[in-house]
């Protein structure tokens, strides 16, 4: 049977148009979920390989007191990652599946995570301008337009200050002690200054696929534009710390009133993207190890599922009531 | 360690949860896991990590029966017409108290 499909379709740009949001079993043109398959898992691929450039950090913490924080702050992004995978499976794509696209290379993630962190300042860094960059892209994409995602957004968003604010925190903790201390601050924002502005994506010009994303509501902002507010909101928060950002073209400019800043390397930004940044390899590797490794344990679980299920199951076939102790009446007598 | 046959996945569960003792249970996302206990545990991870809930129901999403967003109009149609079901349908005198 062939179903007409311009009255779905008619439907799904009403719903658009009204800015009412799309649910899983609504009608939605293939490209829209395709799309939104895609960028979705790429955001849950980011936040699990988000752990690993912190999570190398956790054994060496300074104190306990930042040890709990750093762990706390690396299992939030692996509770991230779970809420959207399930908003990813919500458009018809298995978890399994998703993982094994992550680790075959098949799906990317956000090109940030390919570089090393190699101080304990970089904690902070990565708190500061690399959870800041986060919140300036998610919070507008709590009004996306597909429901589940939208509703993953709301609640990462509401866990991420905490992000941002322990490593502005650290890092200024650090600002407050030897010179050292200092210098190690600001190499360490030296390094992810520009990393952190490609976190973005490619400027409007080479992003194809905006336009289309934001017809349909899944995106809210430009990549350039959502560069520009990180730039803004992050220069006085600079200023407070002590530091400097390793662009000589940054400064006020009053008629725009933003700042104006230098292009980031995009021949970088490709290449990294491409799978040749410092640490892709590394990143996939340990990914793959962590699903290898865990088998054994979804293996026990699975069969102390099973193994729980057949004692149920038994218990519940010795207490089922037997004929013969059913009365005439029908009742059961108790003993 | 590694099996060459991928293992099949893991139910889905949609998990629902009660933030404060008065209110209702709000579907807050799913999860996999081997059986309702675990799911449990689970959720109580993936979904309360700041105190977000005081009780958490799991149930696999195959045993949810959902209504067709096709069927939207004629599912609630019935209740589409029936104005008078709202207290603004009565006209009260304004100087009648309490109402
Ligand atoms: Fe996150
Ligand atoms: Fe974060």
């Amino acid at each position: 049977m062939q179903v007409d499909q311009a009255p779905l379709e008619e439907a799904f740009e009403a719903t658009i148009a009204a800015n009412d949001r799309i649910e899983p079993r609504d009608w939605m043109p293939e490209h829209y979920r395709q799309t939104l398959i895609r960028q979705v898992a790429q955001h849950a691929h980011s936040e699990i390989i988000g752990m690993q450039p912190e999570g190398n950090w956790i054994t060496r913490a300074p104190s306990l007191r930042r040890k709990a924080v750093l762990l706390a702050k690396v299992q939030d992004e692996a509770g991230h990652g779970l809420y959207l995978y399930s908003a990813t499976e919500t458009l018809g794509v298995s978890r399994d599946e998703l993982t094994r696209r992550l680790i075959s290379g098949k799906q990317k993630y956000s090109s940030i995570f390919n570089y090393p962190t190699l101080t304990y300042a970089d904690v902070g860094t990565i708190g500061w301008l690399v959870d800041g960059a986060a919140i300036c892209n998610q919070v507008p994409l709590c009004r996306t337009s597909y429901g589940p995602y939208g509703r993953a957004m709301i609640r990462i968003c509401k866990e991420e200050s905490f992000h941002q604010r322990q490593g502005y925190e650290l890092l200024m903790t650090m600002m407050r002690g030897t010179d050292e201390q200092r210098a190690m601050v600001q190499e360490s924002v030296d390094r992810f200054w520009w990393p952190a502005l490609m976190m973005f994506g490619p400027p409007d010009g080479d992003s194809p696929n905006t336009a289309q994303s934001m017809a349909w509501g899944i995106k809210r902002h430009t990549n350039d534009e959502l560069r520009q507010r990180f730039v803004d909101m992050s220069m006085p928060q600079a200023e407070a710390l002590g530091v400097t950002f390793p662009d000589p073209e940054l400064k006020w400019n009053e008629e725009r009133g933003s700042y104006d800043y230098g292009e980031p390397d995009w021949e970088e930004f490709w290449h990294v993207v491409k799978g040749n940044g410092p640490c892709n390899t590394q990143r996939v590797a340990h990914r793959k190890a962590a699903y290898d490794d865990g088998a054994w344990v979804r293996e026990a679980a699975s069969a102390a599922a099973a193994r729980n299920e057949a004692e149920a199951s038994q218990a519940r076939v010795e207490q089922a009531p037997r004929p013969s102790l059913r009365g005439s009446d029908g009742r059961v007598e108790t003993r | 360690m590694t099996t060459t046959q991928p293992d099949p996945e893991w139910p889905l569960y949609e998990v629902f949860i009660r933030s404060k003792r008065g209110l209702n249970h709000v579907h807050v996302g799913s999860l996999h896991a081997p059986d309702a206990e675990m799911a449990l545990l689970h959720a109580r991870d993936v979904y309360t990590r700041r105190n977000e809930g005081v009780s958490i129901w799991v149930a696999k999403s195959a045993d949810i029966t959902a209504s067709s967003p096709l069927e939207k109009d004629p599912l609630f149609a019935p209740s589409g017409d029936k104005v008078y079901r709202h207290p603004t349908f009565y006209d009260i005198p304004s100087n009648v108290p309490h109402m």
